[in-house]
């Protein structure tokens, strides 16, 4: 909110000019987003470190304890990144839809559904539970996949068939994928009449660095709960780079978020890349459910998901949609995630997400427009 | 008895989908996106019951949950109209700040179930005199103030947005901003205006569950994606707020069936599987959410065959001089 008040034109007689916005003719300098997304950031923490003022709390101490919790260590490092894992394919996720102007807000819902997916295998079972990791793993991955894929085509059909605003439906698949995976939970899958399904075999478990510190007896990873996951995560963010910047139909996409008219004319099926692209964007959400349960949970259950779907969006956003610059993004959101494990009230990591994202799209105009500076007595007289 | 009361809390349960609507339709007839209508929710229903716990008075809790909302509302106008953002991002944007700053001031609201007074809830003992009639007229007219305000809503918004002249020019903005601003209409003053009437609107809605219909706070699951279903139900309603109260009001019946339909032993003559298998109450659960996609695709086929739509200078920021930009 700090930015309004330049915007109101100053009284006359005690500053002589007027700010005038005009829209920019020509592109904006390289180094100008760089420089608006830090600015926004600073804001932002601005603005929650008022917030917290305002409750009650020391707003620095607040920080410096939030930093100590999420990166002071390397135990604290190790969490922060596990928790970035299912962060980057999130943040991956919406930037693909996000490309093609697909307000894809499901991901939460396809990591819901993903996290089932994968749990398939072993409770089903698909296969038997003395398998090799090298049957595990990729079948395990792929069925999460498929499943959250699935639920990312089904708001893709009724939008590119029907024209249903996909904001609402993926909304709505979100909650009726909670609904789904706890009939599984409290049904079929339940351990004992726990809330929980039993635990996954050893083999149907993504390497952790504790396993490593076992295997070799290093001391110093002992108890690290960093997972393989992390490299599936680059690599499905290079992938993606390559298909969104580098390929023909990132090039489809990108033309069809800018102008749906133009890339309607220029032949492109949007009907289909509709579709496609909100099976890619589910399908890598879904793998980030089948990462999470497979490196983290260990078992099907429930809430195993703080908001990553959400967060997702705003990961996108601040990485200006370009999946490589989710990995980094990422682990600044996950340090969040477990900084907000150590401070009291709870919610501000989620109060500071908003206000991040808020900050964020009110700089963007700084992008499009420019503030001029014009004198009173020059601007009278034209 | 069962069935009056089940009426009784369809028109309960559907005030609150009819405030949040009402917000929706003002808010988006004047051409901007509302996105953010479970974030004004959440913050509405957080602050009214923090500050009706604080004062005592729950009409005090009101005011401050409409001013809350109403709050948030400016943000969100500022984002859109002034700063010409995405105004999804900027609705999406609006809930994580709603949702998020609800958590931290409502950090220790749940204790306090049972000890905040509520708005007042009104009743005509008198029906009851009546024969036949008097005793279902007497369950299904027991309601909480917040449903009568909700009710009494319904004629007022559409004789405004229908039948008065600010309510054309609110129209025209969200239909013609070129030629509404040459008829020296405000175009971006009046934009904010209705921003924040619909943000306030919504508000209420948050209002009307923590501190009078649903009493209590459970963080997040206060309000539970209502405002998301509300979002929906704009689009069913065409912006029209007459056919979006049925749509309040039939998903408030919605949401009381499936938990009435757990209880009983037989259902039908048969069996009922929801008391015999409980986990598939999951599916009944699903049932509100797929009724608002199974609604939105009503909405938006019926709208097209009488070629009624969206606003058509909807989610478009207004700047003299420049189209469609």
């Amino acid at each position: 909110m700090e930015n309004n008040a330049s915007f109101t034109p100053p009284k006359r007689n005690i500053f002589p000019y007027r700010i005038q916005i005009e829209e920019r003719s020509d592109e904006a300098p390289k180094w100008l987003s760089p420089a608006l997304t830090l600015a926004a950031l600073l804001v932002a923490f601005f603005i929650t470190g008022i917030l917290i003022s305002a409750v009650g709390g020391d707003a620095l101490y607040t920080f410096s304890k939030m930093w100590k919790a999420a990166f002071g260590t390397w135990f604290a490092l190790s969490d922060s990144l596990t928790k970035a894992i299912p962060l980057i394919f999130c943040g991956i996720a919406c930037a693909v839809a996000f490309h093609m102007k697909i307000w894809n807000i499901g991901a939460e819902g396809q990591f819901f559904l993903g996290a089932f997916g994968s749990s398939l295998i072993v409770l089903a079972p698909v296969v038997p539970a003395e398998s090799s990791p090298w049957v595990f793993i990729p079948l395990m991955m792929i069925s999460g996949m498929i499943f959250g894929a699935i639920w990312g085509i089904i708001p893709g059909f009724l939008k590119a068939k029907l024209g249903l605003n996909e904001i609402i439906s993926t909304l709505m698949m979100n909650y009726i994928a909670v609904a789904w995976n706890n009939f599984f939970l409290f049904g079929q899958w339940s351990y004992q009449g726990f809330q929980m399904s039993e635990k996954f075999p050893q083999n149907a478990l993504l390497l952790r660095l504790s396993d490593i510190a076992k295997t070799y007896s290093i001391k110093s990873l002992q108890g690290m709960a960093l997972h393989l996951g992390i490299i599936f995560a680059i690599i499905t963010a290079i992938v993606i780079y390559l298909i969104i910047y580098k390929s023909k139909w990132g090039y489809e996409i990108k033309l069809t978020g800018d102008n749906a008219k133009a890339a309607n004319y220029a032949g492109i099926n949007i009907v289909r890349n509709t579709v496609l692209v909100m099976a890619l964007s589910g399908a890598v959400a879904g793998l980030a459910g089948a990462v999470e349960i497979s490196g983290v949970v260990k078992r099907f259950q429930g809430s195993i998901s703080p908001g990553y779907g959400y967060t997702g969006v705003i990961i996108a956003w601040l990485s200006k949609l370009n999946p490589l610059l989710t990995i980094p993004v990422s682990v600044f959101f996950g340090g969040l995630i477990i900084a907000g494990r150590e401070i009291q009230p709870s919610g501000i990591p989620k109060m500071m997400q908003g206000i991040i994202l808020v900050s964020l799209i009110a700089f963007d105009f700084f992008l499009n427009y420019r503030l001029q500076f014009v004198r009173i007595s020059e601007s009278a007289a034209e | 008895m069962g069935l009056f009361s089940i009426i009784a809390s369809a028109f309960a349960g559907g005030t609150i989908l009819l405030f949040g609507m009402l917000g929706g339709i003002f808010t988006e007839r004047s051409g901007v996106m509302n996105l953010a209508i479970e974030g004004y929710m959440l913050l509405g229903a957080t602050i009214s019951y923090k500050i009706a716990a604080a004062t005592g008075n729950p009409w005090i809790g009101l005011l401050a949950g409409i001013a809350a909302a109403a709050l948030l509302g400016v943000l969100h106008a500022l984002i859109c109209v002034t700063l010409k953002a995405d105004q999804v991002v900027s609705g999406l944007a609006i809930n994580f700040v709603g949702t998020g700053v609800s958590m931290v001031l409502g950090a220790n609201l749940s204790n306090l179930i049972g000890q905040v007074n509520l708005l007042p809830t009104v009743a005509f003992p008198a029906l009851q005199k009546i024969p036949t009639i008097g005793e279902p007229l007497y369950i299904i007219t027991k309601q909480n103030i917040m449903v009568y305000i909700g009710l009494a809503l319904i004629p007022i918004a559409n004789w405004y947005l229908f039948k008065t002249r600010p309510g054309m020019h609110l129209r025209a903005i969200g239909e013609n901003p070129e030629a509404a601003d040459a008829m020296g209409v405000n175009v971006n003053g009046l934009r904010y205006l209705y921003t924040i009437i619909g943000a306030a609107l919504a508000g209420i809605g948050g209002v009307s569950i923590s501190t009078a219909i649903y009493p209590g706070w459970f963080s997040e699951l206060t309000t539970n994606g209502k405002g998301w279903i509300c979002v929906g139900l704009v689009i069913f309603a065409q912006w029209n707020p007459i056919r979006g109260a049925l749509g309040a009001y039939f998903f408030g019946l919605l949401s009381r069936v499936i938990i009435d339909i757990k209880l009983p032993r037989m259902l039908l003559g048969m069996n009922n599987p929801f008391f015999f298998v409980p986990n598939l109450t999951y599916f009944l659960e699903m049932a509100p959410y797929i009724f608002t996609l199974v609604v939105m695709v009503i909405g938006a086929n019926q709208a097209r065959r009488k070629r009624i739509g969206a606003p058509a200078a909807l989610g478009q920021p207004y700047s003299r001089g420049q189209r469609g930009k």
